[in-house]
């Protein structure tokens, strides 16, 4: 079985997302270790429309494996300013590539200090190994 | 989750799962595999090669002596009576209001000797129950053998073809819910062409002891026709999609057989009686209020258990068990409704996350095997 792989470049939460930072704009997705936990992924919901607001531990979707139903919680506050539309009809992309095609949402921060809470790399790996 | 602090069982095959990389998860007090790799990797498996099911948890009973037959024909609303020397039927223990306790398999394996076969969740309840009934009889001897009797299901259509190579019983000689004795890899099991998965297959019983070569053994053999371990998930997509019942969603102390479209299992006419008998004739001629019916999404959406059904403004029913039906390719579910509503085609509404999304009544099963 792979070892689930969590990039040294990203940011991690406390609740599984991988942060991108670029400026004062972040991309958002799911780990490594969340799409392995959840399984095979068949549904999301996301917003959509995007051009919404978003804080910090607010829920900006649901996702679903074949057995179990999450909530999916921004680590950031902001405008979500854009959404993978692709994921609508092929979530299994999130399983199959948690950090490029199974993006899943961009947000201009509006309080880049949040940044601080979040995990490197190394942190986040520690963080699973404890659960 | 640390599991060995909520004490769970484990079957035999604990160590072959770990081994194997599973995903172990609690199921009935037992730790069990839910995955092995992906739900719908081992759902495709049987489907179109074979899986190989630990199910080791259920639970046997034997039920043996000159008044075993008179014991288990009260005590069940099938006919225990039609069963020859190694065949089975599927039927419920109800309580005397008519509502299922438990369903499971009944094998006559000779003369006077019966093998009931239940839910791993109902052991004890129902081995209660059963011992309850035999009180004061001398001509009937019940020993629960669910700590001394491991069980594979192998399923799929090329499950006779795996088998076949590893023992001398004529697998095409077994016709469904028929079983045979005999040696598979050299182990002493009882073969039976049951499952619970819509394909063809067989479920092998045998000794804890032996357990662990036999699953060696078929996953060596069978792997080259593309035989997969397979772990709980797989099976609930399995078998919903064959819109069997499983007990606690389907079936429970709040639901008779009927209302579960079981009747073809329920034999009012047979000439013993038999515990829930009257409630059930009642529900007969009276039309039960609830009826089972099968759901397929119109709206993108999944349906779980415990999910409101809607016709417009007025609440119908519950969702009993909802998932994506991975060979069907649709979102699908079971689910009880008022008498009223059970038309196919009607369109009814799923309560998901507080909105409504539009599904069609469809008839059962959803999907069923060519032969």
């Amino acid at each position: 079985m792979a070892k689930l792989q969590h990039p040294e470049t990203l940011k991690y939460s406390k609740t599984d997302e991988w942060i991108r930072v670029e400026g004062n704009i972040a991309t958002i997705g799911i780990s490594d270790y969340a799409q392995d936990q959840l399984g095979d992924i068949v549904y999301i919901e996301l917003p959509w429309s995007a051009n919404e607001d978003t804080a910090h531990d607010d829920k900006f979707g649901d996702i679903e494996s074949v057995k179990a139903t999450s909530e999916l919680l921004s680590p950031l506050s902001g405008k979500i300013v854009k959404v993978n539309e692709t994921l609508r009809e092929t979530p299994e992309l999130i399983n199959d590539q948690p950090y490029e095609a199974g993006w899943m949402l961009v947000v201009e921060m509006s309080n880049t200090a949040e940044l601080a809470n979040l995990m490197d790399a190394a942190e986040y790996e520690q963080y699973i190994q404890g659960r | 989750m640390t599991t060995h602090e909520l004490h769970l069982k484990r079957t035999p095959l604990y160590e072959q799962h770990r081994a194997l990389g599973a995903r172990l998860v609690e199921f009935g007090g037992w730790e069990m595999p839910v995955q092995y790799t992906s739900i719908l990797a081992e759902h495709e498996a049987v489907r179109t090669h074979a899986g190989l099911f630990d199910v080791s948890h259920m639970g046997e009973f034997k039920i043996e002596g000159a008044g075993a037959l008179t014991f288990l024909q009260a005590l069940v609303p099938n006919d225990v009576a039609r069963l020859v020397i190694h065949q089975a039927l599927y039927t419920q223990f109800c309580r005397s209001n008519g509502n299922v306790i438990d369903d499971l398999l009944i094998y006559r394996l000779a003369e006077e000797q019966y093998m009931l076969v239940v839910n791993a969740s109902n052991i004890e309840k129902d081995l209660t129950w059963v011992k309850e009934h035999a009180h004061g009889r001398n001509d009937v001897t019940i020993t629960d053998q669910s700590d001394v009797t491991a069980l594979l299901a192998l399923q799929g259509p090329e499950a006779q073809a795996i088998l076949q190579p590893l023992t001398e019983i004529d697998l095409a000689g077994i016709r469904y819910y028929y079983c045979a004795a005999g040696l598979v890899a050299g182990v002493n099991c009882l073969v039976s062409r049951t499952g619970y998965t819509g394909e063809d297959g067989f479920e092998l019983y045998c000794a804890p002891a032996d357990v662990g070569a036999l699953w060696e053994k078929l996953l060596a053999v069978g792997g080259s026709r593309g035989l997969l371990p397979a772990g709980l998930g797989a099976r609930d997509t399995l078998r919903l999609e064959a819109a069997l019942c499983l007990y606690g969603h389907e079936l429970d102390e709040q639901t008779n057989p009927l209302e579960a479209v079981l009747g073809w299992t329920v034999k009012l006419k047979k000439a013993a009686d038999f515990v829930g008998r009257e409630a059930l004739q009642h529900v007969k001629e009276h039309g039960p209020q609830k009826r089972l019916i099968g759901l397929e999404m119109l709206e993108r959406g999944i349906p779980r258990g415990g999910y409101t059904l809607y016709d417009n403004e007025q609440a119908i029913g519950i969702v009993t068990s909802g998932a994506p039906g991975p060979t069907v390719r649709k979102n699908i579910a079971m689910g009880y409704v008022d008498a009223a509503h059970t038309a196919v085609g009607s369109t009814i509404q799923v309560d998901i996350r507080g909105k409504r999304l539009a599904a069609q009544v469809v008839p059962l099963p959803f999907y069923k095997r060519q032969k």
